[in-house]
């Protein structure tokens, strides 16, 4: 990474001047740095630095066995570790070939669901508070924080949880979910409410968001768009629907869509998929107090999991989009490669096509609505 | 029409195809590396291919894969390939080193492809795939950042995620893990 980013001519003949943000600065996520060229207060020309967060986790998978990856990914998306969990246990799954019972599978369903929810949570509340609109972010967190009591209740982690393993999941669900969820769901839905009127027709609100960073569909998958920013570009596009895992083929939810791809779609977008994953869930347990007792929660899987040599690609739809592992294996109980496709890598690096032309401050609202995690940016 | 053959035709006719392996139902074909470009405008313009999605590109490190079966790792204690080479490997050159894997989908039929160029270690070079898609953007500095494979015509080939004077390529088979106690010096010029 260069000391001296490249937006350096204006600034030398005094017209421009070249703005830093970040990476130690509380709208940049974490760790993201941009370095901005502006005149006054419009973007000239921006240059997104990465690699703050860089563990080399790829490397590190090398080294361990398959089952000692799935902590790893707990740290890609720390929003919603249970999607990276199941993403890599499913492309070893697809490796070995194994077919993980359906009680297992639906209990995944209910879990990412939740975690998606949750991840979208975050996300609006982020947003609103880098708008300044900080109330919705109270309304949202608390219950984020619900839903992370039903993660740690069902598996002693809150960000972390190791869920699952390969070929199916280690615990059944408690007894008592269903009243938890039935407690959790109104109040969900009231906070999404709550912030609906806080938000979305709030004058404020509509002029920090509509027509920002408006993005086509064309340029949003020549770019590698995929999840909620590519949908609000008017893409129907949800590996939930388009190639069915998990038995989401068994679930009946709509898909949102946006129109102009800018942040407030993404807003609305992300909202309504809120209700859709209810919606899920509420399917998902129905199928699953269906299933008997006693139905198996693991595939039978050899001890020490070692693939056949061979390579795949598996992809699921996290709560940013298209998450994908690929695992190649040469035979041995250590992968020889594992290669994870980040949504927001993909969404991220289109960031100065999206900000170019616009005000320093909608660079924020930007960053907001793409929900760049920086864990899972920089691996 | 299946996939395989669909592909097969059409490539087959400017020899682009040099070998197909299916596993678990992902079709990866290799092609050659001089005509990378080409063969994705094809597979993109193709109609009843229509691959019109880049859905991710990385680098693969062969290294381990071709070294000969009876000469023990250095890390063999640790477990790490006791037993890993199972592949019986032909006598005769060995294949290059490097993979450049590409990864396509069409959104249409929701199909994946996996297309694949060998990259010998005494060429190093890939023309760039950004003119067709954008997305290749951050991936190939990516992929020069981790095995120092370079794309040409590359609007801007810097390192992504280490920093600019890191000296190694980490993800190499022969880098080791734990690093080789490379720092960062920060230096502020103003």
């Amino acid at each position: 990474m260069n000391q001296n980013p490249t937006p350096q001519t204006g600034h030398d003949t005094g017209d421009y001047v070249t703005v830093n943000i970040g990476p130690s600065h509380p709208a940049m996520h974490g760790t993201l740095r941009v370095v901005a060229l502006t005149d006054g207060e419009s973007l000239k020309k921006v240059d997104p630095e990465i690699g703050y967060l860089h563990r080399g986790v790829e490397k590190l998978g090398e080294s361990l066995t398959y089952h000692q990856f799935i902590p790893i990914t707990d740290r890609l998306n720390y929003c919603s570790a249970i999607p990276n969990n199941v993403s890599y246990e499913m492309a070893v799954e697809k490796l070995m070939g194994i077919e993980v019972p359906e009680k297992a599978q639906l209990i995944r369903v209910i879990m990412m669901e939740l975690a998606r929810i949750a991840d979208h949570q975050v996300c609006i509340g982020i947003l609103g508070v880098d708008l300044g609109a900080f109330t919705p972010f109270f309304y949202l967190i608390i219950q984020r924080e619900e839903i992370y009591e039903i993660f740690e209740w069902f598996n002693g982690a809150r960000l972390t949880n190791t869920f699952g393993r390969i070929g199916g999941v280690d615990a059944d669900l408690p007894d008592d979910f269903d009243e938890r969820w039935e407690e959790l769901k109104p109040n969900v839905r009231k906070a999404n409410e709550e912030t609906e009127k806080l938000l979305t027709h709030n004058r404020i609100w509509m002029d920090r968001t509509i027509g920002v960073s408006a993005f086509s569909a064309e340029d949003a998958l020549n770019w590698g768009f995929t999840g909620p920013c590519l949908r609000a570009c008017g893409v129907k596009r949800d590996l939930r629907i388009d190639e069915p895992y998990c038995m989401y083929d068994k679930f009946k939810f709509e898909v949102p869509v946006g129109k102009n791809g800018d942040v407030f779609d993404r807003y609305i977008v992300r909202m309504i998929e809120m209700e859709e994953s209810i919606k899920i869930i509420d399917q998902a347990y129905k199928l699953y107090k269906e299933m008997p007792a006693d139905a198996p929660l693991m595939a039978r899987v050899p001890k020490v999991i070692k693939p056949p040599a061979g390579e795949v690609y598996s992809a699921l739809e996290s709560p940013n989009g298209e998450l994908g592992f690929f695992v190649k294996s040469d035979g041995s109980a250590n992968p020889y490669r594992i290669r994870i496709r980040p949504p927001c890598y993909m969404i991220y690096q289109a960031f100065p096509e999206l900000v170019e032309g616009e005000l320093i401050a909608d660079l924020v609202a930007c960053l907001s609505s793409l929900n760049v995690i920086a864990g899972e940016l920089d691996r | 029409m299946d996939l395989k053959k669909r592909v097969e035709q059409c490539l087959g006719p400017e020899n682009f195809v040099v070998a197909m392996i299916e596993c678990q139902g992902d079709l990866s074909v290799e092609v050659p590396k001089r005509s990378v470009v080409d063969v994705m405008r094809l597979l993109r313009d193709t109609p009843d291919l229509g691959f019109n999605f880049l859905s991710d590109l990385f680098g693969v490190d062969n290294l381990d894969l071709n070294k000969p079966k009876k000469k023990p790792k250095k890390k063999t204690e640790e477990g790490e390939g006791a037993e890993a080479e199972e592949e019986p490997k032909e006598k005769g050159p060995l294949p290059p080193r490097y993979e450049v894997v590409y990864l396509l989908l069409c959104l249409e039929r929701n199909e994946r492809l996996q297309v694949k160029v060998r990259v010998d270690e005494n060429d190093m070079e890939v023309d760039t795939l950004t003119p067709v898609w954008k997305a290749a953007d951050w991936p190939e500095r990516e992929v020069f950042d981790m095995y120092g494979i370079r794309f040409k015509g590359h609007p801007n080939l810097k390192r992504l995620l280490m920093w600019d004077d890191f000296p190694a390529h980490p993800l190499r088979k022969d880098y080791p893990l734990e690093g080789q106690g490379e720092e960062r010096h920060l230096i502020y010029d103003d």
